[in-house]
């Protein structure tokens, strides 16, 4: 399941309690995470799924919510 | 691959690194910042700063005759020094001639590459070419940088990431199957902008991004430049080893370009290679540009760390956007 992948790559990237992390987590405001932090997570979810997230689409991401939907569209 | 007609290899190294020494305390004085942000954020606890009365290329000829002195050859038996660097003192001449003077070269030929980060990685692979054409036997190679002078010291950002140093290779003829067995060097124009420091000419776009500081300071993304970087380290590292056969399981050591603890261990992790195989400066030096991989590869020397038939990878990327890898065997 997409939700649980990402959920794992985001408690391994940013160092959160997987308790702590919902749908609608924003990644800076919520799991307290910085820009270089998402740059990882992006490049760590295009890994862990396969994909190339252009860089106008990886904006567009801030939610883990965002980031399970674009999965789900693109892989 | 091409076989080449013989083996170029490093055969002397030097570095300098100014005595003044700029904390992550000293900066909480200076912007708004705490040394616990910038060890999280970069991996670095502190940088040397040269004195801003002194020119950068002083710094460039320590660390070329502590390299000669390394590889036991006079001044007099340089043929080549090529220089690499983003802080020039002038226009013209060229901090490469400056150096060629005072060190007293007075045979060699001299000249500046400039290829930011990337540029030893570069100015190697240019002295390698020179020396395997056959007319030039012995080459100096220094990196050498004073990023202070061209720091806005006002802008969080970018003030704590950025030192000052110099480290220089001595390139000769080595046995056969020594020396730099393959090269691979990368440029990419077309994302020139995401990492610059102005000179003579200061766009509108750039001037924005600078109205409250210096206008030529180095300004960059840094979420674009982070994932340039990580992935071009990891790329460039496996096309140099695959084209030789090799992989990383092969290789002793990695330098690669300093510029970030979190880019390098980004990388690392995505190669598989252990951090035992890495020699770690920027957590006392800052990011060092060109000078990060000859100072690093000098201390590492020093401690008697590089035996002889190591394998190494150097590799870097920088501003251009340029990056290059080389795979080394030491002598």
């Amino acid at each position: 399941m997409v939700f649980e992948k990402v959920k794992k790559l985001v408690v391994e990237q940013l160092g959160v309690e997987e308790d702590d992390i919902s749908m609608e987590s924003s990644f800076i405001d919520d799991l307290g995470a910085d820009s270089l932090d998402i740059v990882e997570l992006i490049m760590a979810l295009e890994e862990e799924f396969s994909l190339e997230i252009p860089d106008t689409e990886a904006e567009k991401i801030t939610t883990v919510g965002d980031a399970v939907e674009y999965i789900t569209k693109n892989s | 691959m091409m076989k080449l007609a013989k083996s170029i290899g490093i055969i002397g190294t030097g570095s300098y690194l100014p005595e003044k020494v700029l904390t992550n305390f000293d900066l909480e004085k200076m912007v708004d910042t705490s040394n616990e942000w910038i060890i999280k954020r970069t991996g670095i606890s502190e940088r040397r700063i040269l004195d801003e009365k002194l020119p950068t290329y002083s710094m460039g000829i320590e660390a070329a005759k502590r390299a000669l002195e390394n590889a036991e050859l006079q001044a007099e038996d340089v043929d080549l020094i090529v220089y690499a660097s983003v802080t020039d003192d002038f226009y013209t001449p060229s901090n490469a001639c400056i150096i060629q003077g005072a060190i007293g070269a007075c045979k060699a030929i001299a000249f500046d590459v400039n290829a930011a980060c990337t540029g030893f990685i570069y100015a190697l692979v240019v002295a390698q070419q020179f020396l395997l054409g056959g007319n030039y036997k012995n080459a100096l190679v220094i990196g050498c940088e004073a990023l202070s002078k061209i720091t806005d010291w006002k802008d969080r950002n970018t003030c704590v990431l950025f030192g000052d140093g110099a480290g220089a290779a001595v390139l000769g003829e080595v046995d056969e199957g020594y020396g730099m067995l393959n090269s691979f060097l990368g440029s990419d124009g077309s994302s020139a902008m995401v990492l610059n420091a102005p000179n003579l000419y200061v766009s509108e776009e750039e001037r924005e991004k600078r109205k409250n500081g210096k206008l030529d300071s180095l300004w960059m993304d840094g979420a674009e430049v982070f994932k340039f970087a990580v992935k071009t380290m990891s790329s460039a590292t496996v096309k140099v080893l695959e084209e030789l056969n090799m992989t990383v399981d092969d290789i002793q050591h990695i330098f690669p370009h300093q510029a970030n603890t979190r880019i390098i261990d980004g990388a690392i992790k995505k190669l598989g290679i252990t951090d035992d195989k890495l020699y770690y400066i920027i957590q006392k030096y800052g990011n060092i540009s060109s000078a990060s991989i000859p100072v690093a590869l000098d201390e590492a020397n020093k401690e008697g760390r590089l035996k002889k038939g190591d394998n190494m990878v150097l590799v870097g990327f920088g501003g251009g956007l340029t990056w290059g890898s080389i795979v080394l065997k030491w002598v």
